[in-house]
C-alpha cells in the first residue's frame, strides 16, 4: 500500500517542517551506584534482587555443576536440553529431551516438565537474566512453554545495570537474535494490584550463577 | 475515527455517575494507591543510589529518556523510513495505514490469508485504539484477549479504564463472578471451585488460555518500541501472554504507531529502565521480548508489521502538543492524578484515560466535538502527572494549550457561551484599574447585603454568602463562600494610604473585622 | 530596592487581610512595600480556561503596573507561577513584541511571598507569634510549578507558640483549580472533600497555606462540614505577633488558643 507509505511519510515531513533533527544518539546517564561497585558485591546483589522476584537462586562451582543439576528434578522427569547445552548437563537430568530430530511441538513442549538453558547476561540492578537464544539456549519456546525453566548464568556474564547490558547484547542483536530479558517467573498483579507470580511463562524460576566462566556452549 | 466509546457523555456527566459508585471509589483509591507507593519506593532507590555515587539520579534518567524519544520524533521521516529497510532487510513485510479502517482490513487480509478464524492477542493499546477486535470480528475472525486484565474485559464485555491494568475497575469478587459466568462460552470454562483469591483466578486464566496459545496460528501484538537501526521490536509485559503470542504461531502481525521508533538499540537503555519503575513499580518487568523481523528457525515464520498514522501527525503538527507522542504508555500519570482516582478511567470515554488521554485525544482527533472538548477541562492543573512522566511530558502545559484551541474554535459563535461573555467582562474589567475598582465597590456592597442576610459564619465570624442561584450553584451546593468584605484591599490602601495612616475609623458598615478569616 | 506588592485580585477583592498582613510582615522586616494602584490580575483565571485573547489586555496592565520594580511580590503560589511561567505564551500570542520585550522584564522578578523571605531577605525567623495547632496545605502551584519546597515550612517552624501537625497527603491537590471547581464541581467536590477529611484528622486548629483560592475552598468545604477548623494564608500567621497578634478578636469562636 504505496499510496498510504507516501501519505503518511508526507504528512510526518509537513508537521516537522519547523524541527532540526539531533544526529548525535543520547548517551544516558549511569543510574546505578553497582556500576563501580567491585564483582563480589555486584553478584550478591543480582543473587538477591533474583531472589526478589520470587525465583530460586544458588550459586555453584563449575566442578559441582552437573551433579547439582541433577538433585534438581525427580526420576522419571522430561527436560527439555537445548543444541548447544555442554554435554554433562545434558547428561544430568533424568529424561534429556532433544530437538534432534526435528523442533517439538508446542503441544509436545506443554507436555515436559523443564528446561535446562545458559544464559547470555544477568544485570545485578534488576535481577534479570538475559537470553540471546544462541547456542545452549534454545529457540524461544524452549524456554518459555515448559513449567519450569532452570537457567545457568555465569558469574563473567553478570553485569550492573541495563547500560552494561545493552552494550553487550548489541552485537546479537545486530545480528538478528532475539533477545528474553527474564526478571523473575512470570507474574501478574492485574487484580487488585496483589502480585501473582506465575501465570502463562514458566511458574519457577531456578538460577544457578556459576562462580567460573568455564561453563560454556558447545558446538 | 474510531477511539471513543460510543455515545459517552462529556467529562463532567460521566464523572458524576462515576463519583457515585463507592465499589468503584474504593477499588481505584485502593490499586492507584498501591502502585503510586511501589513507584515513588523505586524513583527514592535510584535517588539514594545517585546520593550514593551513581553519576546520574532520577531526573537525568528522566531527561534521557525525553531526549531518545524526541530524538526520533524530530527526524521521524528519516527514522521511519530506516525502520521500514532494516525490517525488510530482516525478512518482516512491512506495511503503511493511513487510519484505523487501513490497518484493521491489513491484519484481517494477513489471517484470512492463511485461512484462521481466530487470532491471540498481546495486550496493545493501539489495537484497541483502532477497535481491531470488533472489525476482525465482523471479518468472522474472533480476537482473543490473552493478558490477565484485558481477559476480564471482554469477557465481561466491559470497557477498559486504565492503560497498564485495564481492569482495576474490577475487584477480585467481580472477577470471580465474570469468569464463572463467561469462560464456559468461549472455551475452557473456569473450575467449579473458583475462589476469589488472586492466584486462584490466575490459574484459571492459564488454563483457560494455554489451548488458544497452542493451537493459534496467527499472533497480534503492538509494540512498546522499534528500533529503526535494527528493525527490532520490543514488547513490555509480565505474565508470559505475550512471549506465547510473539513465539508459537506461524505469523505475528504487529500494529506500530508510528511515534514508537527509537534510533539506535543503545538507546532503548534508558527506557528499558524507566518504564517498569513508572509503569508497574518494578525494577524490570518479568519479560521483555525483541525481535528482528523473522529468526529463522524459532518464532513465526511470516512477520508482519503495520505502521500506523491515525492521527498522530496531527499531534505531530501541533507544535505544544507534538511532546505527548514521546509517551511510552507508562500510566504513571493516571496513577498520580487526583482527577483519574476519583472519577475513573471510563469517565474520559476513550482507551487512553487519565491526564495523557485527556491531551492525547483531542491531539489525536482535533478539537471540536464536544467529549473531546471536554477532556482538556478535566484537570485541576496540579501538575502530578508532569512531575510523575518518565519522558517529562508537561501535561498541563499541553492541557492549557488544548483549552486554548477549544475556545478559538468557539470565536465565531453567535450567541457567545455565557462563559466568554464572563471572561470577556473580566478581562474589560481587569485591564484596567479603574474599572476593578467599580466591580469591588458594587461588590463590597453586596457583601454587606449577604452578610446581613447571612445565617452562618465560617470559624472566626465571616458571614456566608449563603447558597447562591445560578452558575454559583456549582460553588455552594457543597462549599460555603465568603461574603464579599465591606472593603477591598485598595480601598483600604487609599484610605489610610496604606496602612499609615491611623486606622481609627473603623471599616465601614464592618462585615469582617480585623484578623479576619474565610 | 523597589518593592512592589501584587495583592493579586482575588485577595483585593475577597481577602483584604492578607494583603494587610503582608504590607504589615514586610515593613516589621525593614521592606518599604508599594502597591502599584494600577494592578489587577495576574490573567491566569483567563490563561487557564483558554481565554489567551482576553488575557493579552490583562498581562499587559500587569507590565505597566509592575515596570521598573526590583521585586514583585505577590501572596500567592498560583499567580506567581503565572507570571513566571505563562506571562510569555500570552504575550506570544499577542504579536506584539513590546509585550513580549516587558514580559521577560517582570517575569523573572515576580515572588511568591516565602521564595521573597528566604531567598532574597535571607530570612527563615520572622519574629512572627501564633500560639495554636497548624497543618500546612502546600499549594500545587506553589509546590510544581514554583517549586518553593520546604521554605514555607521553615518559615512556620521558626513562628513561636505554633505547633505543627503533619498533614496527610499533603502533596495531593485540594480540587480547587481555578474554573475546575465549577466546571468540574462534583469531581472537585469530592476532592475538597478528601483533603478536609485529612485536615480533620491532624486535629489542627487551623489550616495554612499559601494561596487564598485553594484556602476558599478547602474552607468552604470544612465550613459546610462544621468542622470547627479555621483557613488562614500564611502571610496573616507570620504578621503576628505578641503586639498585634492575628485573629485576636475573634479566635474565640472556635477552637483556639487552650
Amino acid at each position: 500500500m504505496s499510496a498510504a507509505r507516501e501519505a503518511v511519510l508526507g504528512r510526518v515531513r509537513s508537521a516537522l517542517a519547523d524541527v532540526t533533527p539531533t544526529p548525535e544518539p543520547v548517551v544516558p546517564p549511569i543510574t546505578s551506584a553497582l556500576s563501580a561497585a567491585p564483582e563480589g558485591h555486584v553478584l550478591d546483589v543480582f543473587v538477591e534482587r533474583v531472589e526478589d522476584y520470587k525465583a530460586v537462586v544458588e550459586q555453584v562451582d563449575a566442578e559441582g555443576l552437573a551433579a547439582h543439576l541433577a538433585t534438581l528434578f525427580e526420576p522419571g522427569q522430561r527436560v527439555v536440553v537445548p543444541a548447544g547445552l555442554p554435554a554433562e548437563l545434558a547428561a544430568a537430568v533424568p529424561v534429556a529431551v532433544t530437538e534432534d530430530d526435528g523442533p517439538l511441538t508446542a503441544a509436545e513442549l506443554d507436555a515436559v516438565d523443564a528446561v535446562v538453558t545458559l544464559a547470555a547476561v544477568g544485570v545485578a540492578e534488576t535481577g534479570t537474566i538475559v537470553l540471546d537464544h544462541s547456542a545452549g539456549q534454545g529457540r524461544r519456546a524452549l524456554s518459555l512453554v515448559p513449567d519450569r525453566h532452570v537457567c545457568v548464568v555465569r558469574a563473567d556474564q553478570v553485569v550492573a545495570d541495563v547500560p552494561e547490558a545493552v552494550a553487550r547484547l548489541a552485537g546479537a542483536v545486530s545480528a538478528g537474535a532475539p533477545l528474553t530479558w527474564i526478571s523473575g517467573p512470570s507474574a501478574t498483579s492485574d487484580i487488585e494490584l496483589d502480585r501473582v507470580e506465575g501465570v502463562h511463562g514458566p511458574r519457577t524460576l531456578h538460577v544457578l550463577l556459576v562462580a567460573a566462566d568455564t561453563v560454556g556452549p558447545v558446538s | 475515527m474510531s477511539g471513543t466509546f460510543v455515545g459517552m457523555p462529556v467529562f463532567p456527566t460521566a464523572a458524576r455517575a462515576a463519583l457515585g459508585d463507592t465499589q468503584l471509589r474504593h477499588n481505584l483509591a485502593h490499586a492507584t494507591g498501591v502502585i503510586r507507593a511501589k513507584r515513588a519506593k523505586l524513583v527514592d532507590e535510584v535517588e539514594a543510589a545517585h546520593a550514593a555515587g551513581a553519576p546520574g539520579g532520577w531526573e537525568d534518567l528522566r531527561l534521557a529518556g525525553a531526549a531518545v524519544k524526541q530524538r526520533a520524533l524530530d527526524d521521524l521521516a528519516g527514522q521511519l523510513e530506516l525502520l521500514e529497510e532494516s525490517l525488510t532487510k530482516a525478512g518482516a513485510v512491512v506495511h503503511w495505514a493511513r487510519d484505523a479502517a487501513e490497518a484493521n482490513a491489513i491484519v484481517a487480509r494477513v489471517a484470512k490469508s492463511h485461512g484462521a478464524d481466530e487470532v491471540v492477542k498481546v495486550k496493545s493499546m493501539v489495537t484497541q485504539e483502532i477497535g481491531l477486535n470488533e472489525a476482525l470480528e465482523a471479518e468472522g475472525i474472533a480476537a482473543w484477549e490473552t493478558d490477565l486484565a484485558e481477559l476480564i474485559v471482554q469477557l465481561a464485555d466491559d470497557l477498559p479504564s486504565h492503560i497498564l491494568v485495564p481492569a482495576i475497575h474490577r475487584n477480585r469478587a467481580e472477577v470471580r463472578e465474570i469468569f464463572l459466568r463467561r469462560m464456559k462460552d468461549v472455551g475452557r470454562p473456569a473450575p467449579a471451585d473458583l475462589t476469589d483469591e488472586p492466584k486462584v483466578l490466575a490459574a484459571a486464566a492459564r488454563e483457560h488460555l494455554r489451548e488458544k496459545f497452542l493451537r493459534a496460528k496467527v499472533g497480534v501484538s503492538g509494540a512498546n518500541f522499534a528500533v529503526a537501526e535494527t528493525g527490532t521490536l520490543v514488547v513490555v509485559e509480565s505474565e508470559g501472554n505475550g512471549r506465547m503470542c510473539l513465539t508459537l504461531p506461524e505469523v505475528l502481525v504487529s500494529v506500530v504507531g508510528i511515534e514508537k521508533v527509537v534510533p539506535t538499540f543503545a538507546e532503548l537503555d534508558p527506557l528499558l529502565r524507566l518504564l517498569p519503575r513508572s509503569s508497574t513499580g518494578e525494577r524490570m518487568n518479568p519479560y521483555t521480548s525483541t525481535w528482528s523481523g523473522v529468526t529463522p528457525g524459532d518464532g513465526p515464520q511470516e512477520v508482519h508489521v503495520v505502521l500506523l498514522d491515525n492521527g498522530r501527525t496531527n499531534a505531530l503538527a501541533d507544535q505544544v502538543g507534538r511532546q505527548a507522542l514521546r509517551c511510552i504508555r507508562c500510566s504513571a500519570c493516571l496513577n498520580v492524578c487526583p482527577v483519574y482516582e476519583r472519577a475513573g478511567g471510563h469517565a474520559y470515554g476513550s482507551v487512553y484515560p487519565g491526564p495523557i488521554g485527556a491531551i492525547l485525544n483531542p491531539l489525536l482527533k482535533g478539537t471540536g466535538e464536544k467529549q473531546t472538548d471536554s477532556l482538556p477541562y478535566a484537570s485541576s492543573l496540579c501538575g502530578a502527572c508532569f512531575e510523575a512522566c518518565p519522558v517529562r511530558i508537561d501535561i498541563p502545559e499541553v492541557l492549557v494549550h488544548l483549552r486554548t484551541k477549544v475556545v478559538d474554535g468557539h470565536r465565531g459563535d453567535f450567541p457567545p457561551k455565557a462563559e466568554a461573555v464572563a471572561m470577556k467582562g473580566a478581562a474589560w474589567a481587569f485591564s484596567d484599574a479603574s474599572r476593578l475598582g467599580l466591580v469591588e465597590k458594587a461588590s463590597g456592597l453586596s457583601g454587606r447585603v449577604l452578610g446581613r442576610l447571612s445565617k452562618s459564619a465560617f470559624p472566626g465570624g465571616r458571614p456566608t454568602a449563603g447558597r447562591l442561584a445560578g452558575p454559583a450553584v456549582a460553588w455552594t451546593g457543597a462549599r460555603d463562600l465568603p461574603a464579599p468584605p465591606a472593603e477591598s484591599f485598595r480601598q483600604w490602601w487609599a484610605r489610610t494610604d496604606g496602612g499609615t495612616r491611623p486606622d481609627s475609623t473603623a471599616t465601614p458598615s464592618s462585615t469582617t473585622t480585623e484578623g479576619e478569616t474565610r | 530596592m523597589r518593592v512592589a506588592l501584587m495583592v493579586t485580585c482575588i485577595n483585593d477583592a475577597m481577602f483584604p487581610d492578607t494583603g494587610k498582613a503582608v504590607v504589615r510582615l514586610l515593613r516589621r522586616l525593614g521592606v518599604d512595600v508599594e502597591f502599584p494602584a494600577s494592578q489587577t490580575c495576574c490573567s491566569q483565571p483567563m490563561v487557564n480556561t483558554g481565554y489567551l485573547d482576553e488575557a493579552v489586555p490583562v498581562v499587559r496592565t500587569f507590565t505597566e503596573a509592575f515596570a521598573g520594580y526590583d521585586a514583585i511580590i505577590t501572596p500567592s503560589g498560583s499567580c506567581a507561577g503565572c507570571a513566571r511561567h505563562q506571562h510569555g505564551m500570552v504575550a506570544e500570542r499577542s504579536g506584539d513584541p513590546a509585550l513580549v520585550k516587558a514580559v521577560a522584564e517582570t517575569s523573572p522578578k515576580t515572588y511568591e511571598l516565602s521564595e521573597f523571605l528566604v531567598d532574597v531577605l535571607g530570612v527563615t525567623d520572622v519574629g512572627a507569634y501564633f500560639p495554636h495547632t497548624v497543618t500546612y496545605h502546600p499549594t500545587c502551584h506553589s509546590l510544581r510549578m514554583l517549586g518553593v519546597g520546604d521554605r514555607p515550612r521553615r518559615l512556620l517552624e521558626n513562628v513561636r507558640g505554633l505547633r505543627l501537625r503533619e498533614l496527610p497527603a499533603a502533596e495531593q491537590c485540594c480540587g480547587f483549580g481555578g474554573t475546575f471547581a465549577v466546571k468540574n464541581s462534583d469531581t472537585s467536590v469530592a476532592m475538597g472533600s478528601d483533603k478536609a477529611r485529612h485536615v480533620r484528622e491532624t486535629g489542627a486548629e487551623v489550616l495554612v497555606a499559601g494561596d487564598n483560592s485553594c484556602l476558599m475552598h478547602i474552607g468552604g468545604t470544612l465550613s459546610r462540614q462544621q468542622a470547627g477548623v479555621r483557613v488562614m494564608h500564611l502571610a496573616e500567621i507570620l504578621a503576628s505577633t505578641e503586639d498585634e497578634p492575628a485573629g485576636a478578636s475573634t479566635a474565640s469562636h472556635e477552637g483556639s488558643a487552650r
